[in-house]
């Protein structure tokens, strides 16, 4: 999960020495892309194509259906609340780890990693076993008429701990790789802690924000094990939208199915096109200088 | 104290985003908590049930669905899903819910026939034109067929599978329970996947084209030919199977703390009522009315409180449990 | 935060920074990955094990783990073939390559999953060439492979790619310089260079399919002692109502995804030494 780092202005043309015959690069090209294809580019492909099986009229009334628009909406809901606070938690992350030395920093970043590699399945049932009838605030919670799972807080909840790294993640080695002396320059003419952060470190990693951030929002709209968990599957209140996508391939109403899914993935398409467009931006940027 | 200053917004808060609306309010809502194969009769039973109680009490009732593995819906309902009712595919699973304390012990006397509103049985699903021949259990062990069933450690419909190849083979001349457990195995040893709920089968054998034969919910198995195709599959009624019981009931606590408790009953109610039997017969449910027409054959049909199985917490413990009969059949299997 | 005294540091912050990150790490993830260790608590420690060494437990923890090495292996190869042609070779379309090697990242487990299995299954797009074949892809351990590989392409290629844009070419000049043939300088001097990002994404490739669950179990057939993974275990554990087997799975392989990281993140600390 490293960041496109400040290589932007990358070697446009490796002179002899650094590049193999053409015919090994094109061949090296042609795996490197059959491989993307059969992998990628085919379960992209599959997607679209069935849900426009039955015509762009079939693909619209799938959209407009209540169920869909609620679980859209409580999708859009959840990023909204999810991204913003994994960022700010990102952010003050790195600045602690990145900036400073302190015993215990390894075991710190590695906790932080964790949710990455915990079964989503986990991810979910941690919430319940806390939240739920039968954990350790249930009795309380249901006392005072309190729903954090199977209802949108234990979703969001869920969620937040299943992006929790992405932001860091992205931000702490292009942090550390920056160094502190601009920061310590800026300090030392006069900024105050907050102005040196806003006004040195943020362009510096501007762009290693976007892309966790592009990430942290790809995935929290997407997750589905750990969401499947907490959600209850209230039709138009609990289901997000790849639990619906899954409710509605179970209806055997595969076309629909397909055209919300297909909803996902064109976020994924656009998220990836907002990031290469960033990318390219600036280095043309960069070249100009 | 500190405890009480956060305690009130916070309870403000959760009054404010609480769904469920107060009973004398003239807006009802219900959430029904049930098992996969039942979404198209209660959408179209709680239509019929809004309109009832319009004309009956002027209240509208918006009834909430949720649907899912039998056994999940049942553990999300013992988590805190906030259910009035539920409908699943097993007793066993609302007995787990009893347990907790959150239904009355004895809930399946409360209404008529345990607590069954309608009854379905296990069928098989084929191919168009039967290419396999199958017409009994005992096509199934055959070698070359191949036969779809999900989990029955995860999916209450396929412990119905598992239990009605027991039943027919215990009933075969000089059939004992060392006999059934040597049928089931030679019928595991023809399924090539083991989905986790009873969609999951339907999905595989029908759009992955995996198998000849599904085990399925009558109701599922004909809801699948008319929403797929009856010109690709045939339903085969074998000549004896299981009488399946999905049981419904109210879940006191949740329904006495939502003020919901009469409209609740009143709903499960209403699924004995002569127009809550023809919908249930309309998708292909079997009415416990006999008045109420059905297209559905005739076979014989043993149940889960027969000798052979002494009801669901017995035959739960000897072939679901870890180290029940599922498990040595598979254990034994390398 | 007096404890670890920053010297010769003037940068501010440090207290409030590293209290929220946390405090907000044990309110999201510590506290709640507790409660699963109290819940197994309930287990005495015979039962415990009898739990996670069951025949089937054991079953699932070689497909769980074999398939994610397989996949791992599999994304390293070619994920490092795609970081390369990425960054040094030019052909049309490359920038559309380039974003789509995130669509893993992006696409929901569960369209992938059933979009894998629509494509991969006897009669799909590809399945439908590969069974007359006697290949089955699909509701097999190999379909949970090509789950795993789809869900960890990214990680190799993400970790990788950074640091092949960060070849400096003097090395790649020196070496012909000092008359190495080109595949001696990718061997020798190119290939040492990569050799830490490779590990780290291949672990984190392997981490990532490890505890993956929506993709697969649409694709995987789910066969007990043959491809059922340990999550859908712990589901099934779930579904009977034993919270306490399933917490008890669930420790195994929380252990197990720390100590990967942990191996990670040395890795990562051991390439940093490596690199100065």
């Amino acid at each position: 999960m490293s960041a496109p780092t400040k290589t932007y202005a990358a070697k446009n043309n490796p002179g002899r020495a650094q590049t193999e015959p053409a015919a090994v690069r094109w061949l090296l090209i042609a795996v490197a892309l059959i491989f993307l294809a059969l992998f990628l580019l085919l379960p992209l492909a599959a997607v679209f194509s069935q849900a426009f099986d039955k015509g762009l009229a079939v693909y619209l009334e799938a959209l407009r259906e209540p169920d869909t628009l609620s679980s859209i909406k409580l999708t859009l809901i959840t990023a909204a609340v999810t991204v913003p606070l994994n960022l700010f938690f990102g952010v003050t992350a790195a600045w602690a780890i990145a900036k400073f030395s302190f015993p215990g920093k390894g075991l710190l970043i590695t906790l932080i990693d964790l949710p990455f590699s915990v079964s989503p399945v986990i991810s979910g049932l941690i919430y319940v076993l806390i939240f739920g009838l039968q954990g350790w605030l249930g009795p309380w919670l249901q006392e005072h008429d309190i729903r954090i799972v199977f209802a949108v807080p234990g979703i969001i909840l869920a969620t937040i701990f299943v992006t929790f790294p992405f932001v860091a993640r992205e931000l702490i080695p292009l942090m550390e790789a920056q160094g502190k002396e601009e920061e310590e320059a800026a300090l030392v003419l006069g900024a105050s802690g907050l102005q040196t952060f806003f006004r040195v470190t943020l362009p510096n990693v501007k762009w290693g924000i976007i892309y966790g951030v592009i990430l942290c929002n790809a995935r929290a709209m997407g997750e589905f094990g750990a969401v499947s968990v907490v959600s209850g599957h209230i039709r138009g209140m609990t289901n997000t939208v790849p639990l619906h996508v899954e409710i509605l391939y179970n209806e055997y109403n595969y076309t629909a199915a397909f055209a919300v899914a297909s909803l996902l993935a064109f976020l994924a398409l656009i998220t990836l096109m907002v990031k290469t467009v960033a990318e390219w931006k600036v280095r043309q940027q960069l070249e100009n200088n | 104290m500190k405890f009480k200053q956060i305690a009130l917004p916070l309870a403000a808060i959760a009054m404010a985003l609480s769904t469920a609306t107060a009973a004398l309010a003239a807006n009802v809502t219900l959430l029904n908590v049930s098992y996969d194969p039942t979404r198209e009769l209660y959408t179209d039973f709680n239509k019929s049930f809004a309109a009832y109680w319009k004309s009956k009490t002027g209240d509208t009732v918006t009834v909430k669905q949720s649907h899912g593995g039998s056994g999940k819906q049942a553990r999300s309902v013992i988590d805190g899903l906030q259910a009035d009712v539920v409908t699943l595919a097993l007793a066993y699973d609302i007995d787990a819910i009893a347990e907790k304390g959150l239904i009355k012990t004895g809930w399946q006397k409360e209404l008529p026939h345990n607590s069954s509103p309608y009854t379905s049985t296990i069928v098989f699903l084929v191919r168009k034109g039967n290419p396999k021949k199958i017409k009994n259990w005992d096509d199934l062990i055959k070698p070359g067929v191949s036969v779809i069933t999900p989990n029955p450690k995860t999916s209450g419909g396929a412990r119905w599978n598992y239990l009605a190849a027991w039943a027919f083979a215990l009933h075969q001349p000089g059939g004992n329970d060392a006999k059934a457990k040597e049928f089931v195995a030679k019928l595991f040893k023809n399924v090539p996947v083991l989905d986790s709920g009873a969609r999951g089968s339907t999905n595989t054998f029908v759009q992955r084209g995996l198998g000849d034969v599904l085990l399925a919910w009558e109701n599922e198995a004909f809801l699948a030919l008319n929403e797929l195709g009856p010109d690709k599959f045939d339903v085969v009624t074998p000549s004896e199977s299981i009488l399946a019981e999905p049981p419904v009931t109210v879940i006191d606590k949740v329904a006495d703390k939502h003020g919901t408790r009469r409209v609740a009953e009143e709903y499960l109610k209403y699924l004995y009522s002569d127009e809550g039997q023809k919908i249930a017969a309309k998708h292909y449910y079997r009415p416990i009315n006999t008045k109420i027409p059905t297209k559905l054959a005739k076979l014989k049909l043993y149940t889960i409180d027969d000798k052979a199985f002494g009801g669901w917490q017995k035959a739960q413990k000897t072939h679901f449990a870890d180290g029940g009969t599922f498990d040595q059949i598979y254990g034994s299997k390398k | 935060m007096k404890l670890f005294k920053q010297h010769n540091n003037v940068l501010p912050g440090f207290g409030p920074t590293l209290g929220f990150t946390i405090f907000y790490l044990s309110l999201i993830v510590l506290i709640p990955l507790s409660a699963l260790v109290f819940r197994t608590a309930g287990l005495s420690w015979g039962e415990f094990v009898s739990t996670v060494t069951a025949p089937r437990v054991l079953a699932s923890y070689k497909v769980t783990f074999g398939a994610a090495l397989a996949a791992a292996l599999i994304n390293s190869i070619f994920g490092v073939l795609v970081a390369w042609v990425l960054v040094r070779y030019r052909f049309p379309g490359r920038r559309i390559v380039d974003a789509l090697v995130d669509l893993p990242f992006a696409l929901p487990t569960a369209v992938a999953g059933i979009t894998l299995a629509t494509i991969y299954s006897p009669n799909g797009w590809v399945g439908r060439f590969l069974e007359p074949h006697g290949i089955k892809v699909a509701f097999t351990p190999l379909g949970i492979v090509l789950a795993m590989t789809f869900i960890g392409l990214p990680f190799v290629v993400r970790t990788v790619q950074p640091v092949v844009e960060e070849i400096d070419s003097e090395l790649e000049e020196a070496a012909v310089c000092l008359g190495a043939s080109r595949w001696q300088t990718l061997r020798r001097v190119i290939f040492p260079m990569l050799l830490p990002s490779i590990l780290t994404g291949f672990a984190l490739s392997f981490a990532r399919a490890v505890g993956e669950y929506g993709s697969i179990i649409f694709i995987a057939g789910n066969m007990p002692m043959v491809s059922e993974i340990t999550p859908l275990l712990i589901i099934t554990k779930l579904e009977q109502f034993d919270y306490q087997g399933a917490t008890a799975i669930a420790c195994i392989m929380l252990l197990t995804s720390f100590s990967m990281l942990l191996v990670i993140n040395l890795l990562q600390k051991w390439s940093r030494k490596y690199a100065e």
